[in-house]
């Protein structure tokens, strides 16, 4: 890393001036700043993420009660909702994390772009294995071609080709601007892809959660559900700094800050 | 520029007609394959064969792709038309055509001959011909993009596969549902109608995309 629109000022900027204008931006787009600030909050989130998942899961095994149709199995949704919820948002992320990248030429934006990938990747397997699992007692068969089945099947399709786009082009500053351009062409096929396997098939349960009079969910199935769902949104945070740093130090291994780091 | 190019690849296709009848062969060999492999009775066929028809439609697309920039590329060609044309989104949008011609267009022409082997009766012939007329020029739009990302890759062909077929499912989906609601004595207008708002799409996005792919290869 060269050049950083921030620190290749003299002074250091004002707080009023970092309120008014870009440069917490532009301090973003620093490696080393990055790096520290991911150094910080990444055992804070995993520690958080962790005490909030075994409070959210405690509460959907042992609070919520039953369902009147499902019993029991239903409590799977305490990780199969939020894991779905997850592996579309993450995609965003690293789409639109991408785009930053593309346009303002940011490194630190294609790191986390790649970072998102495997972890996006692992969130879609897990929703689709939760899924199947929760779909035997349920629907009486571990896959069924599903409009949400499918296009959550086809996301993670989109996040392998991401990877093996990623892994088969040798040189590091292309592989990132062209699995940019791969990742924006993905989202604005997702809600394409999305609307077309829906209006082809439809078993899926409708949303109990997002809807217009309210959410139709218990509130005491809510509560944990949400509280889950921070869980795993700290989780990804915590994991996406750890492989932001990896990145980091890989991509930035010759300059000052990295060496000293790693020799104290 | 866009003429020029078309031009040329016109001339290249008739110096070297046995590369350019392969997609076309593949489409044959693949839906021929189905008869084989699943059950040679003409119901059982004639229900799956809008699907067999837009599976290998799509893996005949998918066939011509690998070189669609390739050759150009290594060659050091794209740099002269870049210089020439001073836009690659001219240089990708002629080169999609050129593909459509040579892989979309014949093929729509043989899925007639396929249609018959396979006893899709002659009333849907309408909804198979502008299903895949809407449908391949998307395919052939959609597919560059995959293309242009790969080509500077030696041994793409998998990735290309990778990364293209998950694009290519709404196409599948509709194309495969138009011929099969007509079939079924249903109209199959809606499925047409999406099926164009596809293609305007991509080609209102697709070679911006393609040229962008282009110069990250390129530079």
């Amino acid at each position: 890393m060269t050049s950083h629109y921030t620190e290749s000022k003299n002074h250091t900027p004002t707080p009023r001036q970092i309120r008014n204008s870009w440069v917490w931006f532009h301090r973003f787009g620093s490696s080393s700043y990055f790096y520290r600030v991911a150094s910080r909050w990444a055992p804070r989130a995993g520690w958080c993420a962790l005490i909030l998942m075994v409070a959210g899961v405690y509460m959907g095994l042992f609070v919520a009660p039953p369902d009147y149709q499902m019993g029991d199995s239903y409590r799977i949704i305490f990780i199969h909702v939020p894991s779905a919820w997850m592996s579309l948002s993450v995609y965003i992320l690293m789409a639109v994390s991408a785009t930053i990248g593309l346009v303002w030429k940011m490194k630190v934006s294609f790191c986390v772009s790649r970072a998102c990938a495997p972890i996006g990747a692992a969130f879609t397997f897990c929703a689709l294995v939760t899924g199947s699992l929760w779909g035997k007692p349920t629907w009486g068969t571990y896959w069924i071609w599903d409009a949400r089945l499918t296009s959550e099947l086809v996301l993670l399709f989109l996040y392998m080709g991401y990877m093996a786009l990623d892994k088969a082009i040798p040189d590091r500053s292309t592989a990132s601007r062209a699995t940019a351009v791969l990742s924006l062409v993905g989202l604005v096929n997702i809600p394409i892809i999305h609307y077309s396997v829906e209006w082809w098939n439809t078993l899926h349960q409708g949303s109990t959660v997002f809807r217009m009079d309210g959410p139709s969910i218990d509130t005491r199935m809510l509560i944990p559900l949400l509280i889950t769902t921070v869980a795993m949104n700290l989780y990804f945070i915590s994991v996406l700094f750890n492989r932001v740093r990896c990145e980091l130090l890989d991509l930035e291994r010759r300059t000052q800050w990295v060496r000293e780091i790693v020799h104290g | 520029m866009l003429i020029t190019i078309i031009k040329r690849d016109l001339k290249c296709v008739s110096h070297n007609l046995s590369g350019a009848i392969q997609p076309i062969g593949f489409f044959i060999i693949i839906t021929s394959l189905f008869p084989l492999a699943v059950t040679p009775d003409p119901e059982a066929l004639q229900s799956i064969a809008p699907g067999i028809i837009w599976i290998s439609a799509l893996l005949a697309t998918l066939l011509a792709l690998d070189t669609l920039f390739k050759e150009d590329f290594i060659d050091g060609t794209m740099d002269q038309m870049f210089i020439a044309a001073d836009s690659l989104y001219v240089i990708a949008f002629a080169r999609i055509i050129s593909h459509w011609l040579f892989s979309g267009l014949p093929l729509i022409v043989m899925c007639l001959v396929i249609a018959m082997m396979l006893h899709i009766p002659a009333y849907t012939f309408d909804a198979l011909i502008v299903s895949l007329l809407l449908g391949t020029p998307t395919l052939s739009m959609v597919g560059s993009i995959g293309a242009a990302l790969t080509v500077g890759l030696r041994y793409s062909g998998v990735l290309l596969t990778l990364i293209t077929l998950p694009l290519y499912i709404p196409v599948l989906i509709f194309g495969a549902s138009c011929i099969s609601a007509d079939l079924a004595g249903f109209p199959w207008t809606g499925q047409a109608y999406l099926m164009g708002a596809m293609l305007v799409l991509s080609i209102t996005l697709a070679p911006f995309a393609t040229a962008a792919a282009l110069r990250i290869n390129m530079s």
